[in-house]
């Protein structure tokens, strides 16, 4: 609802009732952030760009990048493309509270404990190995802990809940009518899903992506605790970390950090440009 | 659209609940394993452990310090939640109400810290913090912990204040009612539930925060989640079983808050970021 | 003219429910409805009469009962095997397709050729007179086009049946008679059979060759709009139709056609659908317009008046009769409040309905 016009004074008192959030956050994200940046063309040697050039000199470390994305992006998709036919299905479900309750679940618990569980169950003795060997799926336990697989499953588990309920939520704005409407014209259900629903959830999808992908790239603790932080998941995340916190080079570190931003800005952007040829308007058939 | 199903749109359907089944029981089943191990006296190579015990959790609580840590992760959490309210409020009041000049300014500010990961802007935070002075003390976790959690507060009362009539307001001034009064009888009492709402899913994000807390935590303020990850980090040294019971007090900890929190909100909200409620 | 309809000669609901639970929308309807007619399915909110369009749409399933279409049962059929056009109150436009794409969709969707597909969409859009706009996405046009959009895109697949649910109810006033008329030129055009719901009695009157009234999931009566506006069949149908005033009475006298009911001391001649026993109590109903302030006499009903109302070219007055009923009726002069006067029903004009059980 829109402030009244008579309340749409432009700088009355209630302005004000803002500037203690904002001065927080000037101090403790602009301000550091813009320190940050600083600091990443400041180091101790070398000049301005040291920094980078070291980090694009060293395979060591820029590789990471490239982890990161093998990583990233197969989870991200991985997640969008179970996330859409699972919300499709759901929004036609009365009670959907039960099953997004459960799925609540992995992010409130968050990464670190699912690590640890993960670390038991999808290990030699666990029970994921027992089970595919008493099924007979496999001979002989599967490695999945230590390695590229452990902190994929633990991106997975934790990143699908996420991705679809907000799947959900886009699916859920798309006027059913529209659906009724197309199956009368004689769509059948293939045809209403590509023609009609997809077009219209494309940009919904965009930002789901765009959000997922976000923090599937700032993996950090199941990279190491999960993973082989050393080779196979030495995430971009590990590098800055270890530049901060066993170098003590912050220069370096910011310079890893800002690194990692622009990664994402950069996909992001991409996705968005994409976002921007499909219509963009809102999902209702029309008035009433 | 329900209607009668052919073979195939059957076919489908089953195949997607059973995706939904398997994903549902390989989660419970992590979260399970977690807790059998904690009771367990030992478990190597059988389905189930060979014997059962609660030994482990007084050891862990011992080993772990977790009195320490419990009281530390309350007092972060009370901090964060009471700061990021006092300062949130207010700031989604102002955004909901009035169009002043640098208001995309801020929104844009607003929206940035949920949208970052932690790491990214944690860094170079952490550094300031450090160089402040402010690192490794309660209150610079608290300071990190705040950057995440007010704009949170910030956009999830700007609809609840936009479902508040303005000509409320205005009736209550017609009638005489002075800014406190206007506060505490009318504007309180309609935004509880908002902020209610909004604190609590401050809390159940703030006891998992993890990057956020590890950068800039001292050995003797870290968090619950923290402490966790040092001793999975050093799994090594410590039995298997002292850990999980070491997470499964973690867990307590975390679901007690979000049952209470879902009494209040969907559980769509806890994952809400730059989205308006939907009325 | 070249878009026509499709060609079949009979629709038939038999005995058609929807239950869920203890609750029942719909209570075994009957109908039959002819190739070409233009069928109203009138009634208060609730009544059942979308979902009966959403069964014979596809959109819902029955729980009892069938339809056929000639010697085809077609309620098995999925929604896109049924073939029949349908306009939705909220006029569900895809949003993301102009204007000339939402109308062809259905051509689309039976892969008809492209050249044919372009013939016989600018054929529907001059049809509805929406030429100019062929381009536009739908969040450009106002209501009233949105409206004509939704219209063409169903008549464009010539279907056998057209199905229209509220589709005036989102439009203002002056509107919404423009496009009545609309749709009744359409209609004349086309001669498509249409199946109309709405709750708006004077549109159904408009428009319709007959009228379904509806009320409580059941069928309460079928006839054209002349049988319905004079010949209610039953006490409920005819406070619909717009009866307004009700008084308990007495039948003196019956015939066949016409029966003398008391009313107090008024002796009044009514009419009804059937015989009624001497003795018999019931509820006498007239029309507001055709009770009016007269001379008294042995016919008259006595009440004192409430209040008035100038419309123009007349007052519409309210009144208490002398057990305590509300009576409305008309007055070509002002009439003071507290008076009284004594009100004549024009004759023939009264109905008659004994009390339940008759």
């Amino acid at each position: 609802m829109a402030p009244a016009p008579s309340a749409r004074a432009p700088f009355d008192g209630v302005a004000l009732l803002a500037a203690p959030a904002v001065l927080i956050l000037c101090a403790l994200f602009v301000y550091p952030f813009a320190y940050g940046l600083w600091l990443s063309f400041a180091p101790a040697v070398g000049g301005a760009l040291a920094n980078y050039r070291k980090f694009f000199g060293d395979p060591f470390l820029y590789g990471t990048i490239a982890t990161t994305l093998w990583l990233a992006l197969p989870v991200t998709l991985l997640n969008l493309v179970v996330a859409v036919p699972v919300a499709m299905r759901v929004r036609l479900m009365r009670n959907q509270r039960v099953l997004t309750t459960i799925l609540v679940l992995p992010i409130t618990l968050g990464v670190v404990l699912i690590a640890q569980g993960l670390l038991t169950y999808l290990g030699p003795q666990g029970w994921f190995n027992r089970a595919l060997m008493a099924i007979g799926l496999v001979s002989h336990p599967i490695r999945l802990v230590h390695n590229y697989w452990g902190v994929f499953l633990s991106l997975f588990l934790t990143g699908l809940p996420f991705t679809f309920l907000l799947t959900l939520s886009h699916i859920s704005g798309i006027d059913p009518a529209l659906e009724q409407a197309s199956a009368t014209l004689g769509a059948n259900a293939r045809q209403r899903f590509f023609a009609v629903i997809l077009p219209l959830l494309a940009p919904g999808l965009a930002i789901a992506f765009c959000l997922s992908f976000v923090q599937a790239f700032s993996v950090f603790p199941s990279a190491i605790l999960l993973g082989a932080p050393a080779g196979p998941t030495r995430v971009i995340s590990i590098a800055a970390y270890q530049a901060a916190f066993e170098d003590f080079d912050y220069s370096m570190a910011s310079a890893i950090a800002m690194l990692m931003g622009g990664v994402q800005l950069a996909i992001i952007a991409a996705v968005l440009g994409l976002r921007g040829l499909a219509y963009r308007g809102p999902a209702g058939g029309g008035k009433g | 659209m329900r209607q009668r199903q052919t073979l195939s749109s059957r076919l489908w359907a089953a195949g997607i609940w059973l995706l939904v089944a398997l994903f549902v029981l390989n989660l419970m089943a992590v979260i399970a394993t977690v807790i059998v191990s904690s009771f367990a006296t030992r478990w190597l190579g059988t389905w189930l452990p060979s014997g059962w015990t609660a030994d482990w959790y007084a050891s862990a609580w011992s080993e772990f310090q977790l009195a320490d840590v419990l009281t530390t992760t309350f007092e972060v959490a009370f901090f964060v939640v009471l700061i990021s309210g006092l300062v949130g409020a207010p700031a989604a009041y102002a955004l909901a109400r009035r169009d002043f000049p640098g208001k995309k300014l801020v929104m844009l500010l607003m929206l940035t810290p949920l949208l970052a990961p932690p790491i990214t802007y944690g860094i170079p935070l952490a550094t300031v913090l450090y160089s402040a002075g402010f690192a490794g003390k309660l209150s610079g976790v608290v300071m990190a912990n705040l950057v995440p959690s007010v704009p949170f507060v910030v956009l999830v009362l700007i609809p609840f204040v936009e479902q508040i009539d303005p000509k409320i307001e205005a009736a209550a001034r017609v009638f005489g009612a002075g800014t406190f009064r206007l506060f505490w009888h009318i504007l309180m009492p309609l935004l509880a539930p908002g902020v209610l709402a909004a604190l609590l899913l401050v809390l159940v994000r703030t006891l998992a925060m993890f990057e956020l807390t590890f950068l800039t935590c001292g050995p003797t303020s870290q968090t619950l989640v923290v402490a966790l990850y040092y001793a999975v980090f050093a799994a090594g040294v410590r039995p298997e079983q002292s850990i999980n019971a070491m997470a499964v007090i973690f867990m307590l900890t975390s679901m007690v808050w979000l049952v209470i929190a879902l009494r209040f909100v969907n559980p769509t909200q806890i994952v809400a970021r730059a989205r308006k409620a939907r009325a | 003219m070249a878009m026509r309809a499709a060609a079949f000669s009979e629709l038939r609901f038999d005995r058609i429910s929807r239950s869920f639970g203890p609750i029942e929308a719909l209570r075994e309807v009957t109908l039959t409805i002819r190739k070409g007619e233009f069928i109203a399915l009138l009634g208060p909110s609730g009544c059942g009469k979308s979902t009966t369009l959403n069964i014979l749409a596809g959109l819902l399933p029955a729980t009892g009962g069938g339809i056929w279409l000639d010697e085809r049962r077609i309620d098995t059929l999925r929604p896109e095997e049924r073939g029949f056009g349908m306009v939705f109150q909220n006029y569900a436009l895809f949003p993301h397709l102009n204007v000339r794409r939402n109308i062809g969709f259905g051509l689309a969707m039976r892969n008809v050729a492209r050249g044919e597909i372009a013939r016989r969409t600018q054929e529907a859009i001059a049809l509805v007179r929406l030429e100019g706009h062929e381009d536009k996405l739908p969040a450009q046009l106002s209501g009233g086009q949105q409206q004509r959009v939704a219209i063409a895109r169903a008549i464009v697949i010539e279907p056998p049946l057209v199905l229209m649910d509220e589709p005036l109810s989102n439009l203002d006033a002056k509107l919404r008679l423009e496009m009545r008329a609309e749709i009744r030129r359409i209609h004349a055009s086309l001669g498509a059979t249409t199946i109309y719901v709405t709750h708006d009695q004077e549109e159904a009157l408009s428009l319709a060759d007959r009228i379904v009234v509806m009320q409580g999931g059941g069928v309460r009566q079928i006839g054209t709009p002349d049988d319905l506006y004079a010949r209610p069949a039953s006490l409920d149908v005819a406070e619909f139709m717009g009866f307004r005033n009700r008084l308990s009475g007495e039948a003196i006298e019956s015939n066949g056609s016409e029966t003398m009911v008391r009313v107090g001391a008024a002796h009044l001649r009514a009419a009804g659908a059937a015989p009624v026993a001497i003795g018999m109590r019931g509820t006498l109903v007239m029309r507001t317009a055709d009770l009016s302030p007269a001379p008294q006499d042995a016919s008259t009903i006595q009440a004192r008046v409430t209040a008035g109302e100038f419309r123009g070219d007349g007052f519409v007055c309210s009144g208490a009769s002398e057990d305590g009923a509300e009576l409305w009726f008309t007055s070509p002069t002002r009439v003071a409040i507290g008076e009284t006067v004594h009100l004549r029903v024009e004759p023939g004009r009264a109905r008659f309905y004994p009390e339940a059980g008759a």
